[in-house]
């Protein structure tokens, strides 16, 4: 039976998880750490320590500085150094704390012991609470706060959970290797987020190039069903592979057949979607007291002799790990953070790791040259290749004429960044860095006019309420 | 047979005529009355419908000028002087006559100067470029991804590959204006271009201080403040860690070229070389007579001042 899969667009592009069969390993802890406060989507975080402070693994030392934001927890125990702006791995200046490391010496209340804790606490609400204690955000890539995306808005419902396996990015193996190791603790993971949304089912998706995590993961499910009824409404569903399945609108398609309208949210189709990854976070802030500090990162590439899946302290230097394993191979010429569809290429190796960071590739010149610019032939593979039911020729060609009005009917603002367009170009067109742009161009517009409204709204409800008072 | 083509050239006639007849009577009913003038001040005007008079074009430049009740705030800086004398004879206004304008890049950050710390390959635009990661150590300078080109009508600036910064052709340079509002940075500006092409500029906009912007670049200014204290006539400002020059009092002397440490000064289009040794000299000399002066001023305040204090005493 053909497997499922999203309805529209899509590529295939070779996986190369060449780092498949690689353990996760603990990494030594480095000398410095440099813990970014902006490490999610929203307002960084305030810090709570000063210079001098002694702090210990898993103590918090930044406070959500907004609705949208998150805790920040130190990694390591040590003394605080600095709190300054420090150029991040794209060699942006974010606002971090400098670490220096002494020992390592973690907070009493985490539990460190490997035993499963599979008991489901009966209230939700402290749940959710600890997993905002625990400062978990989505490691899918997005670093969307997950206490946040675990609250609907008053008067939508969830009808189901999925629970993100795709990996659909080539070479990442991370979330591969967490459900074939901690499978048990990823599907309790789950069971505490449906909880706490009070759906019945959920789903955990997983591409078919992984057959040991599928299977492992049908394993765990057997065990544990019978232990608490939670685990009952829980399934794996095997997918077909297909970028960008791991894409939040696509991998609901997929699953549930229903497609989020532009603009919306996948809560208004009665859908959460949350990464593996985040999964086992929400397990061990739950049931270990654990917060997020550390994640597995991929270290991978056909250059680089000593592929790795790595379990890292979040604000560990990039340069570490690599020399770590081995030092940065002679003929690499780009470095990327993320999977090489989606990543990001690093400019500043001393940059610390984040929660969201997944991998680091390395690629060759080869691997990433872009040929030169073509010209349009108007063949529409990019238009077949769109997973959104875009048409990037043509928002190529609006963006170019500085038509903003027709960018925004032809939603430049739906553009998921997958790269898919690009991958399929005959002619090497720029089309998801011009696309990008005429997003963000929409983007503002969409914004400023929200603004604008929202203004007015509040300007003609005081003029109503003057109007009101006058007549009394 | 006969009849009937008689009969069609009869019909297609005064039907022909009846229709011409209504379209005649409706044009004369809905007949658009446009200033004869505003035609005459379009066939004068340049035609680039470039909008760098701040108009949609060249037909809506010649309206508005017309309706307007001078000339002052409607300037066409691509026809310039000339064409606005033509425009103020048709119209019969006066006309104040402007000092050219011409583009000016202000970044000196070339491939030599600024050496590229990675290889940039993604889209060839400013636009994204400028979002990602700096390919230099300097945050400001020319991205090199010729945005300015694109937004040029006239072929006046190009990124040169050779130095990888934009520049301005000045024969070409219109002053419209469009390259100024395309460059990200906000690196281009429109300045006099002075009697005979002569002028001065700093050719940087680094405004991270001394030891980051000179670590950054070979040419960049440090922000030292030599020029400020050498100019006699109050030209330049100094904001943010980098000197600007006034172009409107500027008085092209070139003592401030000859005093940068760090070249980041330009004069362009002065016919003899400048002799920076004799020019510091000058300066410096001028520098030390005014410091003795001055010390003297106050040595005699001060002689003065005291017998006033014993007074009180």
């Amino acid at each position: 039976m053909a497997r499922r899969t999203f309805s529209m667009g899509g590529i295939h592009p070779s996986d190369s998880k060449i780092s498949r069969e690689c353990k996760i390993e603990k990494l030594a802890v480095p000398p410095v750490v440099y813990i970014s406060l902006s490490q999610h989507i929203g307002a960084p975080a305030k810090p709570v320590v000063a210079v001098g402070d002694k702090v210990k693994v898993g103590q918090v030392i930044g406070e959500p500085g907004g609705f949208m934001s998150a805790y920040i927890h130190s990694s390591v125990s040590g003394t605080v150094k600095s709190i300054k702006d420090t150029l991040d791995q794209g060699g942006k200046a974010q606002p971090t704390v400098e670490i220096a490391v002494e020992g390592d010496e973690w907070l009493e209340s985490i539990d460190r012991s490997d035993a499963l804790v599979a008991d489901i606490p009966a209230d939700g609400k402290a749940i959710l609470e600890k997993i905002k204690l625990g400062g978990i955000v989505g490691l899918g890539g997005a670093t969307f706060p997950t206490h946040v995306k675990l609250s609907p808005p008053p008067g939508k419902t969830c009808d189901m959970l999925i629970i993100n396996g795709c990996e659909c990015e080539p070479y990442i193996t991370a979330d591969d290797r967490t459900l074939r190791e901690r499978g048990a603790e990823v599907v309790v993971g789950a069971a505490l987020i449906k909880h706490v949304l009070g759906v019945a089912k959920a789903t955990i998706a997983i591409e078919d190039n992984k057959p040991e995590a599928i299977q492992n993961i049908q394993k765990v499910l057997s065990e544990l069903r019978g232990k608490d009824p939670e685990y009952a409404g829980i399934e794996v569903l095997p997918l077909m592979k297909k970028y960008p399945e791991g894409g939040e609108k696509q991998l609901i398609d997929a699953v549930m057949h229903r497609q989020v309208k532009s603009g919306g949210l996948p809560i208004d189709v009665g859908a959460v979607v949350q990464n593996v990854a985040t999964a086992l976070a929400v397990y061990e802030a739950v049931q270990k007291n654990k917060p997020l500090f550390e994640n597995s990162i991929t270290v991978s590439g056909e250059c680089f002799p000593h592929q790795a899946n790595v379990l890292v302290r979040v604000g560990t230097p990039l340069r570490f790990i690599i020399d770590q394993l081995g030092g940065v191979p002679e003929n690499a010429a780009k470095i990327i953070s993320g999977g090489p569809m989606m990543g990001k290429a690093i400019s500043n190796l001393d940059g610390p790791t984040l929660k969201g960071t997944g991998s680091i590739l390395f690629l060759t010149r080869e691997q990433t040259k872009r040929e030169p610019e073509g010209h349009c032939i108007r063949c529409g593979k990019c238009a077949d290749a769109c997973p959104m039911g875009l048409e990037p020729f043509l928002l190529y060609r609006l963006y170019k004429a500085g038509d903003a009005a027709a960018l925004e009917r032809n939603a430049a603002q739906d553009c998921i960044q997958c790269g898919c367009c690009l991958y399929t170009c005959p002619a090497n067109l720029p089309l998801l860095d011009i696309i990008s742009l005429a997003r963000g161009q929409v983007m503002g517009i969409l914004k400023a006019r929200a603004v604008a409204a929202k203004a007015a709204a509040e300007a003609a409800k005081a003029k109503a309420e003057a109007e009101k008072a006058k007549t009394e | 047979m006969t009849s009937t083509i008689i009969w069609t050239i009869v019909i297609i006639t005064a039907l022909g005529l009846l229709l011409a007849l209504a379209l005649y009577l409706v044009a004369q009913r809905f007949k658009v009355v446009e200033d004869p003038r505003i035609e005459e001040v379009e066939k004068v005007m340049p035609g680039a419908n470039c909008g760098g008079c701040g108009f949609a074009g060249c037909h809506a430049f010649a309206e508005a000028a017309v309706k307007a009740p001078n000339l002052d705030n409607n300037f066409c800086p691509v026809g310039g002087n000339e064409v606005m004398k033509k425009v103020a004879a048709i119209l019969g206004y006066e006309v104040k006559e402007k000092a050219p304008m011409v583009a000016v890049v202000r970044c000196n950050g070339t491939c030599e100067n600024r050496p590229r710390i990675y290889e940039y390959d993604g889209a060839r635009s400013c636009k994204t470029k400028v979002g990602v990661a700096p390919d230099t150590l300097c945050r400001f300078g020319c991205l090199g991804c010729g945005d300015c080109e694109a937004a040029c009508q006239f072929g006046a600036i190009k990124v040169d590959p050779v130095l990888g910064i934009a520049t301005v052709d000045e024969t070409k340079c219109t002053a419209c204006g469009a390259c100024v509002k395309a460059c990200p940075r906000g690196l281009i500006e429109l300045r006099y271009k002075g009697p005979r092409g002569m002028r001065m500029f700093v050719a940087c906009r680094n405004l991270t201080k001394g030891a980051e912007a000179k670590e950054a670049c070979d040419a960049s200014c440090i922000g030292c403040g030599i020029c400020y204290k050498t100019c006699q006539h109050g030209a330049i400002q100094f904001l943010n860690n980098v000197a600007y020059i006034d172009y409107t009092k500027c008085k092209l002397c070139r003592e401030c070229e000859a005093m940068c440490p760090r070249g980041a000064i330009h004069g362009v289009n002065f016919p003899k070389p400048l002799d920076k040794a004799a020019v510091k000299a000058r300066v410096l000399e001028r520098q030390k007579k005014a410091r003795e002066a001055e010390a003297a001023a106050k040595a005699a305040e001060a002689s003065a001042a005291k017998p006033v204090e014993k007074k009180e005493d």
